[in-house]
């Protein structure tokens, strides 16, 4: 008995044999990672499909696309998209990026798998709500698919019209039109707003809600597992800073997620059960009054929304950070530049994150009191950015540099949150917002800060830690073919959007031939949309190099192969069932001891006790840090 | 190693009372330092639960503070908002859960005195009474729907059903929990994490309990009390 429950903690839930129970309905920590960043590698996929197809019909506007017309008939016509097929892509894009990508990569995946590990711990606090996080995810994900085709193809679409009034499908798009934002009262209406607004826009609710349980399954996890599994000697302020973007991350979900669920509760009840929420009475849609509706507030959605809206773009971009801050740490051979400072940063860009959610809103007709009060707190988000950024540059400062693959994303990183954040101090200003809201340039400030920065921190995330999840390398020289082309194709993609934007170029727009002022700016989108279609392209180079360096990457020389200093590199590659086979760590140090005068290497572990190095270096003559003898 | 000879009440000493030796000492709140500890047999903490529960009970509050501010919003900024007459059948619902607060409060005490059979009563009467609480806001919809009064007819119905049935579904969900722990009055746990475990989540499902029955009165007060 009393070894039972000796063991009961540290196995806690012994290791499955069954291939269901551990790949597939498991509850390890780890493979649940791995799941959640395959769904994001599938659903990136589609996202970026609709991208190059949105790109084609902008740049070739007419052009046939054979798969088109085999798959959507009505939508697509001889193969060339509509423009309300166009529409449809753009929401689906949104959606799947936000949701699907840029929230569960980074969070799901990464911080699943290293979180636990990180803090010293053998799982997470509850790894059967973990597991059904994931597959609620999953299950969201499926239903957004769904809404694809419901509207798509006229069989499944069938299907679905029989359910009643608001489920009308096979529109012949691939979702709703409305865009990711999902603003009524055209979202509310049903069918007769439009294509696709009707069984689309009902699974695209249904998927969203049912991403937010997930999402508020896997935030509950992530939070008490860091206040209660932190091992010995692992205090708040030793933590990695991925971990304080992880639980950062946690909170924003926590609190972010429930106001996009009731928001789409009430939407739902709309459409569905004949409420009037967000539907205003005398309303007029396609020259038809909409009847037994009244005194609903559209407004009301966008404050819910981006009320979660906002927080959102923090939930995309705080793992990111943290890998980033991680990653430059390790390759600089340089402590990080302030930790504390980092991990204040850190918190209130989250807080602040939840008081801004007006500023998507300066055009909705809002008091230009409250306005101004949204706009002062958005540009204050910019002081605990630039302490980020300028701590960054401080651990580079007069670093000597290992220029590794993780290392050029993480440094992409940098590079694009700063381009990307410029920006948001333009846009945060209510006199400038509005001649740019709904042009070209919002479409580049987001895509560059929210979008495409995340997803370099991933990027550099997955270079780093493959050889801890896989055992392997992944190759170097593809790797860093893979970062000089994204970086410049990523550039080359949206430095133009701002050119575009000053030129007035509306978002969301599916043709720009008829609109004299813009003539000129087509050999600029000609340029995006080669740079896009190239950028594309080569993601293709990434997952190859993913796949083949599974399977027949270079062994890891060690189990430390970057020289880290944190709790995951001190275990074997991949990490047994229970993370550190029964043996508790003990830390002893913070997260980031690189080039300690005295010390024999130029990292001391975490778990390295105090002292002991020095001792060692002492000692040990052949120790680069050779005479020192003070700590 | 302790762990064989230990009652339920030299745990619950071993957990609650002992706050020194808890789980919570140390830097990291985990105490079983380097897998040689002494009295570290047993590793479970039912912070675990605790907090896990608090946190669950942030998000419900997001939940129900969106829903809250959408209904203040559309009350004030319309002209159709036709005020609901009480179904008086909500003053039972109202009596019966705050009783369920009490109950649940001394099955959780006697659970710490280690009075498992008094523990496994009251919990039943929560059950009860939970279930009692469901059936009479059931009640409520039919008086409401016999008077024509659906999800549809005006602002206010629309609000009324929403925030029952959203509170009503996370009444479901305590119920579940409820269940689950009466199920294991019965089987003695032989470990002593078994043990911890059970005491846990008795913990944490009777603070969720509170929880509903103030958000109910909450929600009971903003519905009909609130102009």
């Amino acid at each position: 008995m009393a070894e039972a429950a000796t063991h009961g903690e540290v196995h806690r839930h012994p290791a499955p044999t069954s291939f269901i129970r551990k790949y597939i309905f498991s509850i390890d920590h780890k493979i649940i990672g791995i799941q959640y960043i395959l769904l994001a590698l599938t659903s990136v996929i589609i996202g970026m499909i609709m991208s190059v197809l949105m790109r084609i019909n902008l740049s070739w506007p007419g052009t046939h696309i054979k798969i088109l017309e085999t798959l959507f008939p009505q939508g697509a016509p001889g193969g060339v998209m509509s423009g309300e097929f166009y529409l449809s892509l753009v929401t689906m894009h949104g959606t799947m990026m936000v949701f699907f990508v840029l929230t569960t990569a980074p969070q799901g995946g990464f911080g699943n798998y290293f979180l636990p590990i990180q803090i010293g711990a053998d799982d997470m606090a509850f790894p059967f709500l973990n597991m059904m996080s994931f597959w609620v995810t999953f299950v969201g994900f499926i239903v957004l698919v769904l809404a694809i085709f419901a509207e798509g193809n006229a069989t499944v679409g069938g299907w679905f019209t029989s359910l009643g009034a608001s489920w009308a499908g096979g529109s012949g798009t691939v979702g709703p039109i409305g865009g990711w934002t999902g603003y009524p009262p055209l979202s509310a209406l049903g069918k007769v707003a439009g294509p696709g607004q009707g069984a689309g826009v009902n699974l695209w609710i249904i998927s969203i809600a049912i991403f937010c349980v997930g999402s508020l399954l896997g935030a509950l996890n992530f939070i008490t597992t860091l206040l209660n599994m932190r091992t010995r000697g692992m205090s708040l302020m030793r933590m990695p800073l991925t971990c304080w973007a992880w639980f950062t991350t946690a909170i924003l979900a926590l609190l972010s997620f429930p106001v996009l669920l009731g928001g789409g509760i009430l939407l739902l009840l709309d459409r569905i059960a004949g409420t009037s929420f967000f539907i205003p009475g005398g309303l007029y849609v396609s020259g038809a009054p909409v009847p037994l509706h009244t005194g609903g507030s559209p407004l009301l959605w966008q404050h819910l929304f981006w009320f979660f809206g906002h927080p959102e773009v923090y939930i995309a971009i705080l793992p990111g950070m943290g890998a980033t801050s991680h990653i430059l740490s390790t390759f600089a051979r340089k402590p990080i530049f302030g930790y504390r400072a980092m991990v204040f940063a850190i918190f209130a860009i989250g807080m602040l994150g939840f008081f801004v959610w007006g500023h998507h809103m300066f055009m909705s007709g809002m008091s230009p009191y409250s306005a101004v009060a949204f706009s002062i707190l958005t540009l204050s988000i910019g002081v605990p950015s630039a302490i980020k950024t300028f701590n960054w540059l401080g651990t580079l400062w007069g670093a000597r540099i290992r220029f590794t693959t993780p290392m050029l994303f993480a440094l992409g990183f940098v590079s694009l949150f700063v381009a990307g954040g410029i920006t948001g101090l333009v846009l945060g200003q209510t006199s400038l917002d509005f001649f740019f809201h709904d042009t070209y340039f919002v479409t580049a400030h987001f895509h560059l800060v929210m979008g495409v920065a995340s997803i370099f921190g991933m990027f550099a995330a997955t270079y780093f830690w493959f050889p801890k999840m896989f055992g392997r390398m992944m190759h170097e020289g593809m790797g860093k073919l893979h970062f000089w082309v994204t970086f410049l194709g990523v550039y080359a993609i949206f430095i133009p959007f701002h050119a575009m934007g000053m030129l007035g170029m509306p978002r969301r727009y599916s043709n720009f031939g008829e609109y004299e002022f813009l003539k000129n700016a087509h050999g600029l989108v000609l340029f995006v949309t080669i740079a896009a279609i190239v950028t594309v392209i080569v993601q293709l180079l990434f997952y190859f190099n993913f796949i083949w360096s599974i399977f027949k990457g270079k062994k890891a020389p060690n189990d430390n192969p970057w020289e880290a200093t944190t709790l995951e590199w001190t275990i074997p590659s991949p990490p047994p069932h229970d993370n550190f086979a029964g043996i508790v760590p003990t830390v002893y140090r913070g997260p980031y001891e690189f080039s300690v005068p005295g010390a024999p290497n130029d990292y001391i572990m975490q778990t390295e006790p105090e002292g002991a190095a020095v001792q060692a270096g002492l000692g040990d003559t052949s120790g680069n840090g050779g005479n020192g003898h003070k700590h | 190693m302790a762990a064989t000879a230990t009652s339920t009440n030299q745990v619950v000493d071993a957990v609650i009372g002992a706050g020194g030796s808890g789980g919570r000492s140390g830097n990291g709140f985990r105490k079983n330092g380097g897998g040689h500890g002494d009295g570290d047999d047993f590793h479970y903490s039912p912070a675990r639960y605790r907090v896990g529960i608090w946190v669950a009970i942030a998000s419900i509050v997001m939940l129900f503070t969106a829903l809250t501010s959408a209904y203040i919003v559309r009350m004030a900024s319309s002209n159709d908002w036709t005020p609901l007459e009480m179904p008086k059948v909500l003053w039972l619902s109202t009596t019966v859960i705050l009783i369920s607060s009490v109950t649940i409060e001394i099955s959780k005490r006697s659970l710490k005195r280690a009075r498992d059979s008094q523990y496994g009563l009251w919990l039943a009467l929560t059950a009860v009474l939970g279930v009692v609480f469901v059936g009479s806001q059931y009640a409520a919809w039919r008086n409401l729907a016999r008077q024509g009064v659906y999800v549809a007819t005006n602002p206010h119905s629309s609000f009324f059903y929403l925030f029952t049935a959203v509170h009503g579904l996370h009444v479901l969900g305590g119920l579940l929990a409820l269940a689950y722990l009466l199920l294991r009055t019965r089987k003695k746990r032989d470990s002593v994490e078994g043990e911890l475990r059970r005491i846990g989540a008795a913990e944490a499902a009777a603070v969720y309990w509170h929880f509903l029955d103030g958000l109910w009165i909450c929600l009971f007060l903003l519905l009909f009390f609130w102009k």
